[in-house]
């Protein structure tokens, strides 16, 4: 029996690093906002708010180097299911052309 | 007799945190942490909605939605963004203290952490006032007859549109409403472990409490992550 538990974090530098880098993508989804870019606006801004959320989970939340792989599958199936329920809804939503 | 004695023996030679059915502390910690992954999701799903929602009437009532967003302040947005991203460093710092067994170290980052909590829902509340006064709030009062953006030009908006710009300030009450609810019992949580921090509860072999609220703290943080960009960044280039 082991009592030994994996140390998962990282430094107090990195985790400022990392925090650093999210108010710089604040800062980056609000000027790009400013700008005309046509429709790509909101993929941007979405596109932005995406890459903060991804580090988010993998370094804050430790999925990244966790010894518990099912955390992966679990955030996948959470994104996934999401997904169907975007898409689903705009299949139909998006089709009424008659209305 | 000769059994009891045993099984003393081997109670204290494992931590005592450490549940009987679980083979080690890792195993336990992993356990406890796929189940709150397991909750997140389901959190994923609950405000998965509200963004569904919001997408269709956005994608269907553009106009409208553009308008409304640009009632709202992205200052004050952003500023709650980034207090938001401060409060996940300090609870991920918070998580690192406990690890290494700090105990007065962990107790000041989750006070800080509260702290930027409430000074969010301040904000938030400064926000929520300005939409009152100026009969933003939908309902029988609702008005949105001279909306203007930050330049103070007026948005030309059709008298059919209003109902759709009531629309959008609905979602923006009911998604940022919900976000702040989640966060109010977050700082309700990170109090009381506050003081069970305090009176030395956790150890380096148990901190699960510390790190599962730290994964709550950071999905409310990541679904405000998405609020702001979607409603106070609708078409504000010129």
């Amino acid at each position: 029996m082991s009592d030994k538990t994996e140390h998962t974090t990282h430094s107090q530098l990195f985790y400022i690093a990392i925090g650093v880098g999210l108010l710089i993508g604040t800062i980056t989804t609000v000027g790009a906002a400013f700008v005309n870019l046509g429709p790509f606006n909101p993929i941007i801004a979405l596109l932005i708010a995406s890459i903060k959320a991804v580090v988010v989970v993998l370094f804050f939340m430790h999925v990244k180097g966790s010894s518990e792989k099912l955390t992966g599958a679990v955030v996948v199936s959470g994104v996934f299911f999401f997904a169907i329920l975007v898409s689903l809804s705009l299949a139909d939503y998006l089709t009424r052309s008659w209305q | 007799m000769h059994d009891n004695e045993a099984a003393t023996v081997k109670h204290e030679a494992h931590n005592p945190a450490l549940l009987h059915h679980f083979s080690d502390t890792q195993q336990q910690k992993n356990a406890a942490s796929l189940g709150m992954w397991l909750f997140l999701v389901t959190e994923i799903m609950f405000f998965g909605g509200m963004f569904c929602a919001y997408l269709i009437y956005r994608l269907k009532y553009f106009n409208a939605f553009a308008a409304g967003s640009q009632q709202l302040s992205i200052t004050l947005g952003a500023a709650n963004t980034a207090v938001l991203i401060i409060s996940s460093v300090t609870v991920v710092l918070a998580v690192k203290a406990a690890e290494a067994g700090k105990r007065k170290l962990l107790v000041s980052y989750l006070v800080v952490t509260v702290l930027l909590g409430m000074t969010f829902l301040t904000i938030k509340g400064f926000e929520y006032r300005e939409k009152f006064e100026r009969h933003h709030v939908p309902g029988p009062t609702f008005q949105f007859t001279e909306p203007f953006n930050d330049n103070g030009t007026i948005i030309p908006l059709q008298p059919d549109e209003v109902p759709h710009a009531q629309l959008f300030f609905a979602l923006y009450f009911v998604m940022t409403g919900m976000h702040a609810l989640h966060m109010v019992i977050g700082c309700g949580l990170f109090s009381v472990l506050i003081v069970l921090a305090w009176r030395g509860h956790y150890s380096p072999g148990y901190y699960t409490p510390i790190e599962n609220a730290g994964l709550y703290w950071h999905l409310v943080d990541i679904i405000w992550i998405y609020l702001f960009p979607l409603l106070y960044l609708i078409s504000r280039h010129s």
